[in-house]
């Protein structure tokens, strides 16, 4: 018993000096701020986006949304069982997905645009051919041992996906077999990212973490620390360099990769909600997040302001995104609607 | 390739494996922050103009504008 202890003792410690070696290095480069960076910037002034469609069809809480690479489709996600593929142009619903599990958290578009993948509670990820006559389940991958928080595909043989077993797991589609386990989170993992390059993704998780990772070494590369809760939702900044968190601390922060640091945080001291969801503009300039108070709000990337509100749900909103090529930002929320603004 | 189920982990192999990752990651090189804040302001600017949500969109290219109703020429 005192050996054990002995031992954990010594992890202990170095674990303390390693942390403290690396805060230290962080501190030494750490010669300038995004706010002074921007100080010379001219203001992006009020964003006013106006409500351009709601779209009506679900019966229960829509937990996730995600464009299809064309900028003109979506899919949403809820807890009434069923996934619906939209045309945000018309408004109208193309295709209608019934899920064997209702207890839906995630979904996601494959860039070809012929698959759909959604997963939850059940702790499957199970990915839908939509080109058929009628939705054809393609694969059930079936290993995570806790719910499905999040999915990504990198293409249509391959998908990326987040679990509350607290690991991140890359699927082969071809063979539905696991082809790359990611481990070193100590709490349920709660969104994924991947680069633009598509050599590494960004998991957020409930260790109050964020992590970068190698998709095909397995290893991580850099951990995120500052939040002081879950984190929810996690972006890439288009060039790759950045990271965008949101987290139940009511905050998002801005990480910047190579210098391995936070280089600005979004907070108002108005805002007492948690962060579900959130989603950049096609510039990074503006980002949308979804809290818990039912509202998306605005932040300007590098001033660190509040610039806008996109208010109209009457519950939290659960999901945002943009589409690739900019035009808008859609909100889904536990009131059952998706709107559309621009 | 077998799941690892963080349950069966115990306290000294999470310890372990934390320390291991930190040793990793003390070893990475850092750039200074104002070069990486200044090329990221520098990025964002290039494309601020082209951002319809920053900049706005005119009725008519708008793709998500309610249909139907009256036009006045």
């Amino acid at each position: 018993m005192a050996a054990e202890k002995a031992e954990m003792d010594a992890l202990k410690k170095e674990c303390d000096g390693l942390r403290a070696q690396i805060e230290a290095a962080r501190k030494a480069v750490n010669d300038g701020s995004m706010s002074a960076a921007a100080s010379g910037v001219a203001s992006v002034g009020r964003v006013q986006l106006k409500l351009r469609k709601t779209l009506k069809g679900h019966l229960a809480k829509i937990y996730a949304m995600h464009w299809s690479a064309d900028s003109r489709q979506m899919v949403s996600a809820s807890q009434d069982g069923k996934l619906l593929i939209w045309d945000c142009f018309t408004g109208n619903k193309l295709v209608a997905v019934p899920l064997k599990s209702a207890w839906v958290m995630s979904v996601a578009f494959a860039p070809s645009g012929n698959l759909v993948a959604s997963g939850g509670l059940d702790n499957i990820c199970t990915v839908y051919n939509i080109k058929a006559a009628s939705p054809k389940t393609l694969r059930e991958l079936d290993a995570h041992t806790g719910y499905l928080s999040c999915c990504r595909f990198l293409s249509d043989t391959e998908i990326l996906t987040a679990s509350g077993d607290t690991t991140c797991c890359l699927w082969d589609l071809e063979t539905g077999k696991q082809k790359v386990i990611f481990t070193n989170h100590i709490g349920d993992c709660m969104s994924l990212a991947l680069s633009p390059d598509m050599n590494t993704f960004i998991s957020g998780a409930c260790d109050s973490l964020a992590k970068l990772w190698d998709l095909r070494e397995g290893a991580c590369k850099q951990t995120f620390s500052g939040h002081t809760s879950d984190i929810n939702a996690i972006s890439f900044f288009q060039s790759g360099n950045a990271i965008i968190t949101g987290s139940d601390d009511c905050q998002c922060k801005m990480y910047d990769l190579r210098s391995d640091q936070e280089v600005i945080c979004y907070q108002d001291a108005s805002l007492n909600a948690g962060v579900t969801s959130l989603a950049l503009s096609s510039s990074g300039r503006l980002i949308f997040a979804g809290y818990d108070d039912f509202n998306c709000h605005i932040w300007d990337s590098l001033k660190g302001e509040k610039v806008g509100v996109l208010s109209g749900h009457d519950n939290r909103v659960s999901c945002t995104g943009v589409p690739d090529d900019g035009m808008g930002v859609c909100t889904g929320s536990w009131d059952s609607f998706l709107k559309l603004w621009n | 390739m077998p799941v690892i189920n963080v349950e069966d982990l115990t306290d000294k192999d999470k310890a372990v494996m934390e320390v291991n990752q930190l040793k990793l990651e003390v070893k990475l090189e850092r750039w200074l922050t104002s070069k990486c804040c200044e090329e990221i302001k520098d990025y964002i600017q290039a494309l601020v103009e082209e951002d319809i949500l920053v900049k706005g969109i005119s009725e008519e290219k708008n793709p998500f504008k309610e249909k139907g109703g009256c036009v006045i020429c």
